[in-house]
């Protein structure tokens, strides 16, 4: 489904990724863990498209389509779908209405037939049951005022809406408490699916006690310097990403 | 190409950012009307004024009132304290009549090509065809060509015609009215208005009387070197309730055109107008080549006490926009109001704001402005809030909030304060944002393309002014918005 190979990317003309190569196939969970400064966010940032983040060389594939060269909107509709570390506030534009036009935007570009309201609320009625979200929520500006923990569900809200192919989830257990983590992964469990995947970008080992990933990478000088299962996790956090570096340092430079 | 075939080429090639860009802005309604004119020659002197009461079939005093106007006039200086940079303008080169040469007895007998143009701006003369629930006078160059249901206005006691027939119909309340809120000599072009105005709408409303409907004036320029100066007044009785919106839009033309409206409302006690304004006069091009001088002055008198009038504007049109609705809270207790939104694109300029005079015991007012620059225009707020001695308990609230879309435009905030009431409240809140790439990025990551990023981003930043538009009026204010932001990003 997703194919990373030998990705190479700048920021401000700093090189963070220095040939990162990744497979993802449906229905996979694959967790990417590293220290800061590692290039976690800046990878999740390149496959969704955000400017300034310039690719030197390498190349990613979605589906056998080349998902460089295609916008931010249209790596959406084609099934893409980054919830932010720090997602942003649009003052006076309505929760609801923002999902239902970032839907429509969608579908419309996949050729499918737009939503009427009735048929929106229905869907956003379904969906919420699942995340455990107030109503009171989807009549707010989108994001304006959320505590830390509602702007995540929120995220994770609208990805259940969108029904993306691939989710990036970027440091989503950042900042939050140990309720709003659970209520956060349980949103999340409740859409992994056999062809849904996921790329869970985390700092620390706790999120993957609640989103067991299939796959766990280390990241650490822009280079997947280490790859397991869910133990991986465990021993990095045991002994730390200082171990990683010593230990990986040299698999990586090969890789 | 022609403009109207650009609407849904624009629409269809959006992903395009190019394209958008070479289309440049999108301004559907500047076709002009092939239609046989009369009126008179460019220049103005005495005889011209004499000569224009004289097809107006005007009664002595309102000649000798234009007359009175005019020589004020020649002793002003044209204002340059507005942030505007404008080109000297030739007021002998203009014309100060064009109508169309046929003139209908009825809206029956109104000529196909006037009634096809109010149909292509939206705004269908033809009363089965019309918005349901909204009267409309339509004013094509000088005159009124038309107003809608007429019959079942007079039967609920209001009075809705063209100011030229109030003059001739009901001479007592316009004597009465008229110059009673905007002297002749207030400023230089609200004197020059009053010496030629040639059109505009007259609105009466008994006492306890609840206008049925909306009340409507599409103003239309089509007529090349003609200066539109329409003149508009509403009465509203005691206890009596109105809702009145104009809308303006002009051809494409690159010559600059003069619009010097004057507006005079008038409420009694307990009496609420709202106004409401969609102005899309023609803009000029991206280069800043053409486009309407807009010079107006608006001003509402809440003359008895517990009256309220609300001024809602949307400006997205004109090269040049100058314009201050004001209201004057006389009445004890009077509440006025102000909500704008003002965009300028390309080279746009525009300076508008309002004035809240508080006179009366325990006045209100609120103000709210919401300003948008792109391009390389200047986009500037203006607004007093006076505050007299008498004014025991007065209160303003100001919300004044400025968006950027790129790095050439500005925006510009002047308040002025003049508070001699100790008990008097005031509040000022400004705040001054761009549309970030953070915001933009967001939008476009949950599959939202650029420019309709921009249009949901400007629309939530303007919902509180949305708000107070009629309904239907609204959505247009949005759609407006959308065209006007074409090719801003990117």
């Amino acid at each position: 489904m997703l194919k990373i190979d030998n990705l190479h990317a700048r920021v401000e003309g700093k090189e963070i990724l220095k040939g990162l190569t990744l497979s993802v196939n449906p229905g996979e969970v694959h967790a990417i863990m590293g220290p800061n400064g590692a290039g976690k966010s800046t990878l999740g940032n390149v496959l969704s498209g955000r400017e300034g983040y310039e690719v030197t060389a390498g190349s990613v594939t979605f589906n056998g389509i080349d998902l460089l060269a295609l916008e931010p909107e249209q790596r959406a509709a084609a099934g893409v779908f980054l919830a932010f570390q720090y997602p942003v506030e649009i003052p006076g534009v309505n929760n609801t209405y923002f999902l239902r036009a970032a839907l429509n935007a969608q579908r419309k570009a996949r050729g499918e037939q737009e939503l009427d309201s009735m048929q929106f609320l229905k869907l956003v009625r379904e969906k919420l049951k699942v995340m455990q979200i107030s109503d009171e929520l989807l009549h707010r500006a989108v994001n304006e005022g959320f505590s830390g923990g509602e702007k995540k569900r929120n995220e994770i809200f609208q990805m259940a809406v969108l029904e993306p192919k691939l989710a990036i989830l970027d440091e989503t257990d950042s900042g939050l408490d140990i309720d709003a983590l659970k209520q956060v992964a349980q949103g999340v469990n409740a859409q992994r699916s056999p062809e849904r995947s996921f790329l869970v970008v985390t700092h620390y080992q706790r999120l993957l006690d609640y989103i067991e990933p299939d796959f766990v990478h280390v990241l650490a000088g822009g280079r997947i310097v280490e790859s397991g299962d869910k133990t991986l996790a465990l021993k990095l956090e045991e002994h730390g990403y200082a171990w990683v570096r010593e230990h990986g340092e040299p698999a990586g430079a090969s890789a | 190409m022609s403009s109207e075939s650009t609407d849904t080429a624009t629409i269809a090639l959006r992903d395009n950012a190019e394209v958008a860009e070479a289309l440049g802005r999108n301004y559907s309604a500047g076709f002009v009307t092939e239609i046989e004119m009369t009126g008179l020659p460019p220049g103005l002197d005495e005889e011209t004024i004499r000569q224009l009461s004289a097809i107006k079939r005007e009664p002595e005093w309102m000649t000798e009132w234009r007359l009175a106007a005019y020589r004020h006039w020649l002793t002003m200086p044209q204002p340059d304290w507005a942030k505007l940079k404008i080109d000297p303008i030739d007021y002998q080169a203009l014309s100060y009549y064009a109508a169309p040469k046929k003139k209908p007895k009825s809206l029956d007998e109104v000529d196909p090509a006037l009634l096809e143009t109010y149909e292509k701006l939206g705004v269908p003369l033809h009363e089965r065809a019309a918005l349901a629930g909204v009267a409309v006078d339509a004013v094509f160059d000088s005159v009124s060509v038309g107003t809608t249901f007429r019959k079942q206005l007079a039967d609920a006691g209001v009075i809705f015609c063209s100011m030229s027939e109030a003059i001739r119909e009901y001479p007592e309340l316009v004597q009465q009215y008229l110059g009673s809120v905007v002297p002749t000599g207030d400023n230089f072009f609200a004197a020059l208005n009053s010496a030629v105005f040639s059109d505009g709408s007259f609105v009466f409303i008994p006492k306890g009387v609840r206008c049925p409907m909306e009340l409507s004036t599409y103003f239309r320029i089509n007529a090349q070197n003609t200066g539109q100066f329409e003149r508009t007044l509403i009465v509203a009785e005691e206890s009596a309730h109105v809702s009145y919106l104009e809308g303006c839009t002009a051809p494409r033309r690159d010559e600059n055109q003069l619009h010097a409206a004057v507006v005079e409302l008038v409420a009694l006690e307990k009496a609420q107008i709202k106004y409401s304004t969609v102005q899309n006069w023609y803009p000029g091009d991206e280069n800043g080549v053409g486009g309407i001088y807009n010079f107006v002055t608006k001003r509402g008198d809440c003359r008895g006490a517990e009256s309220k009038i609300s001024w809602t504007q949307v400006e997205t049109g004109s090269a040049i926009t100058w314009k201050y609705p004001s209201v004057v809270l006389r009445g004890d207790r009077s509440v006025g109001e102000f909500h704008s939104v003002a965009l300028t694109h390309h080279r746009q300029q525009a300076d508008t704001g309002t004035k809240m005079i508080h006179i009366g015991k325990g006045t209100r007012s609120k103000i709210v402005s919401k300003g948008i620059s792109a391009g390389r225009s200047s986009n500037s707020y203006r607004g007093l809030v006076k505050v007299e001695k008498g004014a025991e308990g007065a209160r303003n609230y100001t919300q004044c909030d400025s968006l950027l879309i790129g790095k050439r435009c500005g925006a510009h905030t002047f308040p002025y304060m003049e508070v001699k009431n100790p008990s008097a409240i005031v509040e000022h809140e400004a705040t001054t944002s761009k549309i970030s790439d953070d915001q933009l990025f967001y939008c476009r990551s949950r599959g939202i393309g650029e420019e309709d990023a921009v249009s949901l981003i400007v629309d939530g930043f303007c919902k509180q002014v949305f708000r107070e538009l009629p309904m239907e009026f609204a959505v247009e204010a949005k759609k407006l918005l959308e065209v006007s932001l074409e090719g801003a990003v990117g």
